[in-house]
């Protein structure tokens, strides 16, 4: 009975301690946030990393997941003779769950990861220790301005997400499957409100933050050379992508 | 300023490397820390920086006992430091030019141009030419060697930290390092606390020598004294032997 209680505590135990640690980070980052300097050059350099250059995989993604959306919806909703419905089915589902879903994890790929690689790097190279010992703090310098870029454009890339990721439906439903593209419309613009839209964008500003604090934790947090960095950009990838959908289930639940 | 080090214990894991140690390093002038591979030097320079704190004892700089500091006030004391990493440890997404400028548009108000007269000047200094452009990966290891050092100069700091300045680089250039920490120091008046593994630059700069030496410091004075110490594991260690030869 101990050895059960050790055996499936001890990773729970460990989890705590984990979120405990990642939560110390985020209290840490808040406050030299709002200490100066500002680096407002670092935020726009991150802004632009995880946003524009996100622009390409956000695009493809949202168009491919609109459009399988309207197809399967299509052949669903058929049986019922509710083809008009899959418009509105596609940019509800794009706007409410999965634009920032699909967005957040296509990022926790490509920045997160990078994240976590290059601040790895920097801590097994002493470049961290080499900016402590020029008065310059690595949290305020590496993790504010990831952790703000991660906030502020997951929201923006979202959008773009929902937006192609309609298009792409409206391709699908009224290019192929020849639904009438007055309804189609018509129907979104009934069905969808504002706030399907907005609790969306709160979501995905939600896990910006998780896929950029966990990166720049486990980054930060990098021992034993270019193994040790290997190690940390996996976990960034698996940690954040577990956290991200985990977090959605409970945002949706209190949301909708 | 004057750095000093109280009771100084530092264990990793079961690994004990500094034991109670005690050294005080005069301020305004060059002291050469010696001791063998693996003893403990670089962890006991980064005790002085307070990037490693003690398990016990005190580190005080000028009467500030740094061991006790938070990370915010550890931050401002560091503004008097400049410190040389073992392996450079330069800033591999920028260029060196931007590595040998980051103290300055750091801490200082000073206009590009300023700022990019001072680079090229300290970039001089350590003989380096044309390299403001290019990325640390492309250079050698003691071009990154002398750059760390260009950048660790930048702000004259009052304390300077060298962790191996000659180390990789070939006899010539050894002697210019040499001259420029000499010349450094007697022009800022700097406190400046050097590790070598080179004897014979060790004499020429110094005017105290540390020898280090199983998480103590075992010998400390000026070259004559380490020179003629009587302590066997001195005299081996400044005349090459290893003490299995005995
Ligand atoms: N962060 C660390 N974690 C665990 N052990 C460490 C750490 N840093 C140093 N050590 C250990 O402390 C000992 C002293 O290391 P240190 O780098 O100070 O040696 P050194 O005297 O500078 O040697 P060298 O002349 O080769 O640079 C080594 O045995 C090393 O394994
Ligand atoms: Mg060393």
């Amino acid at each position: 009975m101990v050895r059960f209680l050790e055996f499936t505590g001890k990773p729970f135990v460990m989890m705590i301690e984990a979120f405990g640690k990642v939560s110390l980070l985020l209290f840490s980052t808040l406050a030299w946030m709002v200490r100066p300097p500002y680096r407002i050059h670092e935020i726009f350099k991150q802004m632009e990393f995880v946003g524009v250059n996100s622009l390409p995989v956000v695009l493809i993604t949202g168009a491919f997941t609109g459009m399988v959306l309207a197809i399967q919806t299509y052949y669903g909703f058929r049986m019922f003779g509710g083809e008009s419905l899959v418009g509105a089915t596609v940019a509800l589902s794009m706007a409410r769950e999965l634009g920032p879903a699909i967005t957040a994890l296509m990022v926790t790929g490509r920045a997160g990861s990078a994240m976590a690689a290059e601040i790895g790097t920097m801590r097994v190279t002493e470049q961290i220790d080499a900016l402590y010992t020029m008065s310059v703090n690595p949290v305020q310098y590496l993790i504010m301005p990831r952790v703000i870029a991660g906030i502020v454009m997951l929201p923006m890339l979202t959008i773009v997400s929902d937006f192609i990721g309609i298009v792409g439906g409206y391709f699908v439903g009224v290019g192929l499957l020849n639904i009438n593209s007055g309804i189609f419309i018509a129907r979104i613009v009934e069905f969808v409100d504002l706030s399907d839209i907005i609790n969306g964008l709160i979501k995905a500003s939600v896990f910006g933050l998780i896929l950029s604090l966990v990166g720049c934790y486990k980054g930060f947090n990098t021992s034993g050379g270019a193994a040790g960095v290997g190690r940390a950009t996996t976990q960034a990838v698996v940690v954040s992508s577990v956290s991200i959908l985990i977090s959605d289930y409970f945002l949706t639940a209190v949301m909708f | 300023m004057k750095i000093q080090l109280v009771n100084i214990c530092k264990a990793f894991g079961d690994q004990v490397v500094l034991d109670s140690l005690n050294l005080t390093v005069e301020p305004h002038r060059i002291t050469v820390i010696i001791g063998e591979s693996g003893g403990g030097k670089s962890v006991l320079l980064k005790h002085i920086i307070g990037l490693i704190r003690p398990d016990a004892g005190s580190v005080y700089i000028d009467d500030v006992e740094i061991s006790a500091l938070n990370e915010r006030q550890l931050n401002d004391v560091r503004k008097n430091f400049g410190m040389l990493f073992q392996e450079a440890a330069l800033f591999d997404s920028m260029t060196v030019g931007e590595n040998v400028a980051f103290p300055i548009r750091e801490h200082t108000r000073l206009t590009k141009e300023e700022i990019n007269i001072i680079v090229e000047e300290k970039l001089r200094q350590v003989g380096l030419k044309k390299v403001t452009g290019k990325m640390p990966a492309e250079l050698s290891g003691g071009m990154r060697k002398r750059v760390g050092l260009a950048r660790a100069l930048a702000l004259n700091p009052k304390i300077i930290l060298f962790d191996e300045p000659t180390t990789g680089l070939d006899p010539i250039r050894r002697d210019d390092i040499d001259r420029l920490i000499v010349k450094t120091q007697q022009h800022t008046r700097a406190t400046c606390l050097v590790i070598s593994h080179d004897i014979d630059s060790t004499f020429k700069i110094a005017h105290k020598v540390a020898m280090l030496y199983d998480g103590r410091i075992i010998e400390y004075g000026p070259p004559e004294k380490i020179k003629n110490s009587e302590n066997p594991v001195v005299k081996n260690f400044i005349e090459g032997k290893s003490s299995s030869e005995q």
